[in-house]
Parts: C-alpha cells; structure tokens; sequence
C-alpha cells in the first residue's frame, strides 16, 4: 500500500465515489457592529482523490472556508460533513480526534515548531493520534523520504530553506495519511521556483492518491489543477470542474 | 450512516513521555527565560530548606550540649539590694540545702571582700583586670560538670595552703597559659601558686573570671568568713522542679523570699525557643520568596500563552484537544517549578552543609524540609500554571492561526 492511500471512511456517493468533504449551504456571519457575512450559503463537495484550487482575492472569504472544512471554525448555518461526519454534532473533543485522524493542514507560514527537528516536527503529525513515538518516527522518515528530504531528517527546521520547510509542513500533514489535506497558500511564502516545486509535489501526492484541496488567491496556480472553484464575496462565482 | 465506529473518534490519550515532551518545549527553546524563572522558586526553596536544616543542626547542637551539662543542676544566691538582703547566705545554708532528699551534691563558693588578684606585685591596685577572688569547696568541678586545662584543681592538700586554681579568663587576661615552669600570683598580701588553670565553664561563666583558693586559705590568707554567696546544687534529674521550689526556704528559713533560685540551663532552653522563633521568621521570608517565584512562573507561563499562539493553533489543527493543550502548559509549568524546587533543595542542603561545617555541627536536614520544599514548589508550579494553561486551551484555534 502507498504511503498516502487510505482506506475507505467516507460513505459512497452515488456511483460509487467517496464524498470525503461536503458543505450544505454553509455561511457564516462574524457577530461584529455590524456583522460581516464572510461566507453567504456555499455548497460543494470533494471527492477522495480529488485536487481542487479553491481561489479567490483578499476578502472573498477564503481563510473562512478553510477554517470551517478544517473543522477549526463552525459555521453559522448550513452543514460540514468531514470523512462522513456531521461536524456540528461532534463535541470539542471529538472535532480534535477528526482533525487528528482525517484532516492535514499546510499553512503559509510552514507552523514548524523552531527547536525541533525535521523528523520530530513531522511525528508530531501524529501526537494526537496515540502512536507511540518509535511509530510516529518510522512513518515520519517515510514521510520525509517521500518530499525528498531524506538527507534532512535531522536538521532543525530553523536550518531548512523556505521551500524545505514547506515540504516538511506537507509531510506533516501527510504522514498521517489524512482523508483529506487543505493547504492555505502554500507558495505564499516562497520564491516562484520553491513555489513551483512545491506545486508539482502537490500534483504528484495527488496521483499517488491523496486528496488536497489549496486555498489560494493565484489563479495562475488554480489554473494547473484539474479543479478550481472560484470565491467572491463568500459565495461560489464558478467551480470549473463540476458538471452542472 | 457512516462507516466510521464510535471509538475512531475517541480523543487519544498522550503518553507520558510524549507530555513530558511537550511541556519541555517551552524549557528547551526558550532556556534563559525558563533558568531565571525557576530561580525564582529555586530561592525560596533553597533558603526553606537552609533555615530548616540549619535550625535542626543548631538545634541538635544545642541538645548535646544541654544533654551533656545535664539540666539538673541550680544556683543558690543571696538577694542583693533594697529589700532584697544582704548578699550573704547564712552560713548554715550549705548543709541544710545538703539534706533535702534528692540532692546529690552541693558546693559553696564565697566572694573574698576586698582582695584582689595581680600577675606580680608591681601591677597597681586598680588594674584588677576585672579578676574576682572566690573561695571555693574542693568538690565545685564536679558538681558543674567543669575540666581542666592545664595542672589540676583543688584537693584536700592545697586547699589549706596559698594555692590557686585560674578561671580560663582570668588565666588569659593575665597572660598564662601554662604552669610550667611554675607560676605565681599576687593574692590579697602573698604570693599564691598557680596549681591549674581551668576550661571554660559552660553553665557559670562568672567562675572563668575567677581566681579561685581553698576555703581554708581563705580563711587563713585573706581573713575570709567563708559565708557563702553562691550554692551550686546537683539534684536528681526527676525532682529538679521540686527541690527549686524548697530551696529558698530550706537555705535562709527566715527570709526565703531573699533567696534567689537559678537552673543555668534555662538560658540554653531560652536560646532554642530563640532559635525557633527566628526560625519561623526565616520560614516566612523564605515562604514570601517562594510565593514571588510562583507569581514569577506565572508570568512567564502567561507570555508564554501569548507568544505560542501560533503553536497552540498549529497544536489544534493537528488535533489536540482543547485538555492536550491545558496539560502541555500546565506540565511546562511543573517541570519549571520541579527544576527550581530540585535545584532548590540541592542549594539549600549545600548552604547548610557549609555552614554546619563551619560550626562544626552534625549536619541535619530534616525530611520535613526537602520533601516538604519539592511539594511546596509542585504546589506553587500548580497554581502559577492553572490559569495561562486554562487560557491557552480556551483560545479559539483561527484566532490562534490566524495572529500568527
């Protein structure tokens, strides 16, 4: 079995496809003087193996979208449902379990926690999972391995160049073979070369399975995925690969 | 339907070791800060355990001394003064306080008026070198517990004749410290031999002062009475309270109220209830410092909170519950106190090491003071971490992430 295939958790969808992410007319409206709707009724669904650009400019309420589907927000109407589970009727506690088992996050600014190293900063994709350390750092080294950072396992993030820090941070988030990862801007940070090489391993740990959605405010990005969805003033103005 | 079981998204327990690891990141990426706040209760505990163990070590010494000296033994003395008599006890006191039934040995000392002790005859009569001259009973060593330095002490031979026995003082302020050759004193009108020189006396350090004859030459060389001044009486152990309380009455039946009773031991039982009242003092200052660095851990635990939102986001997006990040911070502030407390508790048994050795004490360190000082700092740690613990663990997730 590859490193990112995962066995099936999601209910099937008509056909035979897993549904892995589902947004039901979700909004959410911020309870500031006066209120900002960030998102205004958005509905789509994600597919297992599926890698979708989720673009947009500043303002078009990306960041909300992304906090919701990574269950770290909820919504103020409308319905999420991550690896088969309705997140709005999970406590706390449970929502946390889903992020640690189903959901892998790459952010921006890489989150790498300075002091550690390669290898430990991606075990700790798995801390909450209750595996033992000796096999967080096993399929760490896989994870690791796989980014091609194998040279690097011991180095201390702090050490790594830009783009070796946010190939640590994807095999964070992949090491725990989630159902699905969101990245937030993951070229955000990097030169267009480390961008460009970030994207085409984002492209390659699709087609070995993985399912990713990116959040990103660069069409040109969004252009090489099979699947972009477009955001405007927190609604959905198109999303180019659903039929219909 | 989902094809998930319920136990897939049972929250996971954290091993030990990977709590341990966690609440030392803040240790290990942020070392100065983490050293000088647990120095903050390293102090306080240190000085904890210093006061205790010092005061133990004082305190055992003090004991030996009392168990050595013996607390049985007390003073007779005429009152002197208005109202108080005359300075003299009858000269019958000595034999009645004799046979009250559990007194073991009595000794008479009686002040010789009006004669004066000098290195050599040339000294002027004014330069007494503060030197009394007492008349003493052959048997005074014994009854207090006294040894000598240097010869020996009076006898039933020298008692009669003009031999002296120094006080440690009275040999040091005039300047002799051995018997060899042989040594004498202007005494009164004669010369009197240096038979011994004295220790120094723990429990009547007026007797060290003291140039000390044979009753009998007292009487025949400086024109004594022999009245005593002072008594010193050994009873038995179990009735010392008893044979106090008859004392008075037993030595001057017609004035006991002019009679004053003294135990010596006494100063030394004061000077441990002295002890234990600095003790407490130094416990409470020791005790306030502690407090500061409990407040000190909590301040840094709280900026601490503050500068790693960005962790306690990414922490959340990888799946800790809101309860992994109250004990990652709540176990970084225990870990601070337990290497102040540790670290505090070594210091503290190093002061008092030192210090008992300087004094030449056993060194004592009761359990009370270290167990009880790692607990005060784990108690401390506790409380200093509870609320930054619980405000990280409440911190939204996005607000987290996104000030990052």
């Amino acid at each position: 079995m590859s490193l990112l295939t995962r066995p099936r958790t999601g209910p099937p969808a008509a056909g035979g496809v897993e549904i892995v992410l589902s947004l039901e007319d979700v909004t959410k409206i911020y309870p500031t003087t006066p209120p900002v709707r960030a998102l205004g009724g958005v509905t789509f669904q994600v597919e297992r193996g599926e890698l979708v650009a989720v673009v947009g400019p500043s303002g078009s309420g990306k960041s909300t979208l992304l906090h919701i589907m990574g269950t770290l927000d909820l919504p103020t109407d409308g319905r999420v449902m991550v690896a088969g589970r309705d997140i709005g009727e999970l406590s706390d506690a449970k929502t946390s379990a889903l992020r640690a088992r189903h959901i892998g996050f790459v952010f921006q600014q890489f989150h790498l926690l300075s002091g550690y190293t390669a290898l430990d900063n991606v075990a700790d994709g798995l801390l909450y999972t209750g595996m033992a350390l000796t096999g967080r750092r096993e399929l760490a080294v896989a994870a690791l391995d796989r980014v091609g950072l194998a040279d690097r396992l011991d180095h201390v993030a702090t050490k790594l160049s830009g783009g070796e820090r946010q190939r640590v941070a994807i095999a964070r988030a992949l090491v725990g073979r989630p159902s699905i990862v969101l990245a937030d801007e993951p070229t955000g940070n990097l030169d267009s070369k480390s961008g460009d090489s970030i994207v085409a391993l984002l492209e390659e740990l699709n087609a070995e399975g993985a399912t990713i959605v990116v959040i990103t405010h660069d069409r040109e990005i969004a252009s090489h995925f099979p699947r972009a969805v477009h955001l405007r003033d927190g609604l959905i103005e198109a999303d180019t690969g659903r039929p219909g | 339907m989902t094809s998930d079981t319920a136990s897939d998204l049972r929250p996971s327990k954290l091993h030990v070791a990977d709590i341990a690891r966690t609440a030392s990141v803040g240790l290990r990426t942020r070392k100065l800060r983490a050293a000088l706040s647990a120095l903050g209760i390293m102090i306080g505990i240190a000085s904890m355990v210093a006061v205790l163990g010092l005061s133990e070590s004082s305190k055992s010494d003090l004991l030996a001394q009392l168990d050595r000296l013996g607390t049985n033994l007390l003073t007779v003395q005429a009152g002197q003064g208005f109202g108080r008599g005359s300075g003299e006890l009858p000269e019958t006191a000595t034999e009645m306080i004799a046979r009250i039934g559990p007194v073991e040995t009595t000794s008479a000392v009686s002040a010789v008026d009006g004669a004066n002790a000098y290195r050599s005859d040339y000294i002027p009569s004014g330069q007494t070198g503060g030197i009394t001259v007492q008349a003493v009973d052959i048997n005074l060593l014994d009854t207090l517990g006294g040894s000598v330095a240097e010869g020996r002490f009076h006898d039933e031979a020298s008692a009669p004749y003009p031999t002296v026995v120094l006080g440690s003082v009275a040999a040091e302020r005039m300047g002799i410290t051995d018997l060899d050759p042989a040594v004498q004193v202007w005494l009164g009108d004669s010369w009197f031999s240096v038979i011994g020189i004295l220790d120094e006396f723990e429990l009547s350090a007026d007797l060290d002062r003291a140039a000390m004859v044979g009753m009998e030459a007292a009487a025949t060389y400086l024109d004594d009475d022999n009245v005593p001044t002072s008594i010193y009486v050994r009873t038995n152990p179990r009735y010392v309270e008893d044979v106090m309380g008859v004392l008075g009455a037993t030595a001057n039946p017609e004035a006991p109220e002019e009679i004053e009773v003294d135990r010596p031991s006494d100063a030394l039982e004061a000077r441990e209830a002295a002890d234990d009242a600095f003790t407490a003092l130094f416990l409470g200052l020791g005790a306030v410092a502690l407090l500061v660095g409990g407040v000190g851990i909590a301040n840094v635990m709280v900026i601490s909170v503050l500068e790693r939102r960005a962790e306690i986001g990414l922490r959340r997006a990888l799946g800790a519950t809101k309860r992994h990040v109250a004990t990652q911070f709540l176990g970084e502030a225990l870990l601070l106190a337990t290497v102040g407390g540790v670290g505090g508790v070594a210091l503290g048994v190093f002061v008092t090491g030192l210090y008992a050795n300087f004094k030449g004490w056993d060194i004592l360190i009761p359990t009370l003071a270290w167990a009880g000082g790692l607990a005060a700092a784990l108690g401390i740690g506790a409380v200093a971490g509870l609320y930054p613990a619980v405000r990280a663990a409440r911190m939204s997730p996005t607000e987290a992430l996104r000030t990052s």
